[in-house]
């Protein structure tokens, strides 16, 4: 990790923690978050802003829940499923809770192993992480299917209240979005942990730089969000 | 958190550490935690999930059922920032830059309540009385 200002014998000067540290760090005539990679900075920055969009769609999915005069449908009787005979409630959205919590967990161990320079280890906790990724994509696509199939549009909905049909394509759509794109984002990587890239320092295709392990954890930290985000969902739209 | 913070910090840019690494190449690098700290935490998310799932399944109503829901979540979303973004970790100054922000969006959160019940108000008074 690059520092910012070595002394001349090439050693950072230890640097103040707590309050004492967050007002040196902004206040010093260089990069605010010390010990923090660009790279790392920028994931956090970009995540900072995604969180504002989902919780703009959040709040105006609450706005119209709330205003709404019509009757709301229940999440628990509309996510229901018929397993073995059995009618079991909001089954199909704690089960997709569930695969997408197992990919954090996958993620987490993979950035440790990237760490620990363990290329085969990495690469398929990686590639496990991703899988478990298409596998929600896949449940959703099944969900929408089902809801579509039933007569859900963005403008209507059997049960009731218009807006139900809006918010559910909206956010899980937006969310399904970003699930896809890291499962992408995932594949890449691991494809060049695989072959040794951050091991040989070769130099990547995109910006011809040569990359470090550090990738793996700036990919695990937008992973671990797409998680973070599915909380709130399964807390707002599913149980509300 | 702090506590926890100091024993699971591996890494440390000391000057103890920058000499051994002169020394031995094999030095450790980024965030480096024991295997155990994410299975723990990956099994008290899965504990938190099924929490969350048996408040519906159990038909919870009321205050009870929201208590309950926001309390999952925010321990759920609390150690996934925590442990698995290694949030406990980093300098204070990035994270209470990344933190800070999001709990303001409470303060949104509570003007748009104040207006649905408003709108909510307006349309019961003019939409559903009789033709």
């Amino acid at each position: 990790m690059a520092e910012t200002a070595l002394t001349t014998h090439g050693l950072s000067p230890a640097r103040p923690d707590g309050w004492e540290g967050i007002a040196a760090d902004w206040s010093s005539d260089q990069r605010a978050f010390k010990n923090v990679s660009w790279g790392k900075a920028m994931m956090w920055i970009f995540l900072l802003s995604d969180t504002f969009i989902f919780s703009c769609f959040l709040l105006s999915y609450m706005t119209a829940r709330m205003s709404t005069t019509v009757p709301w449908p229940n999440p628990s009787e509309v996510f229901a499923l018929e397993i073995a005979g059995h009618h079991i409630p909001l089954i199909l959205i704690a089960i997709m809770t569930f695969v997408l919590i197992s990919s954090s967990g996958t993620m987490a161990m993979a950035v440790n192993f990237g760490y620990r320079r363990d290329r085969v280890k990495t690469a398929v906790l990686m590639l496990v992480t991703a899988a478990l990724g298409a596998t929600f994509v896949g449940m959703q696509a099944f969900e929408w299917t089902k809801l579509i199939m039933e007569g859900v549009r963005p403008w209507e909905n059997p049960w009731g209240a218009a807006q139900f049909g809006s918010s559910f394509f909206m956010i899980t759509g937006f969310h399904g979005t970003h699930v896809t794109i890291g499962v992408i984002f995932l594949v890449i990587i691991a494809r060049k942990v695989w072959r040794g890239d951050f091991d040989v320092g070769r130099r990547g295709f995109f910006t011809s730089r040569r990359g470090n392990y550090e990738v793996v954890e700036i990919t695990g930290l937008y992973w671990h969000f797409v998680d973070l985000v599915w909380v709130f969902i399964f807390a707002f739209f599913y149980l509300w | 958190m702090t506590n926890v913070a100091l024993d699971l910090e591996v890494q440390r840019p000391s000057l103890h550490a920058h000499v051994h690494d002169a020394v031995a190449p094999a030095h450790v690098e980024g965030q480096q935690h024991p295997i155990k700290v994410y299975l723990v935490v990956w099994g008290w998310l899965f504990v938190l999930s099924a929490c969350s799932y048996l408040v519906d399944y159990f038909h919870l109503q009321g205050y009870l059922r929201w208590s309950l829901i926001l309390l999952f979540m925010v321990l759920k979303a609390g150690l996934i920032v925590a442990v698995f973004m290694h949030m406990a970790w980093e300098r204070l100054a990035l994270a209470y830059a990344i933190l800070l922000p999001p709990v303001l969006v409470l303060v949104f959160v509570a003007i748009m309540v104040f207006e649905s019940e408003y709108t909510h108000l307006i349309r019961a008074l003019f939409f559903s009385a009789p033709a």
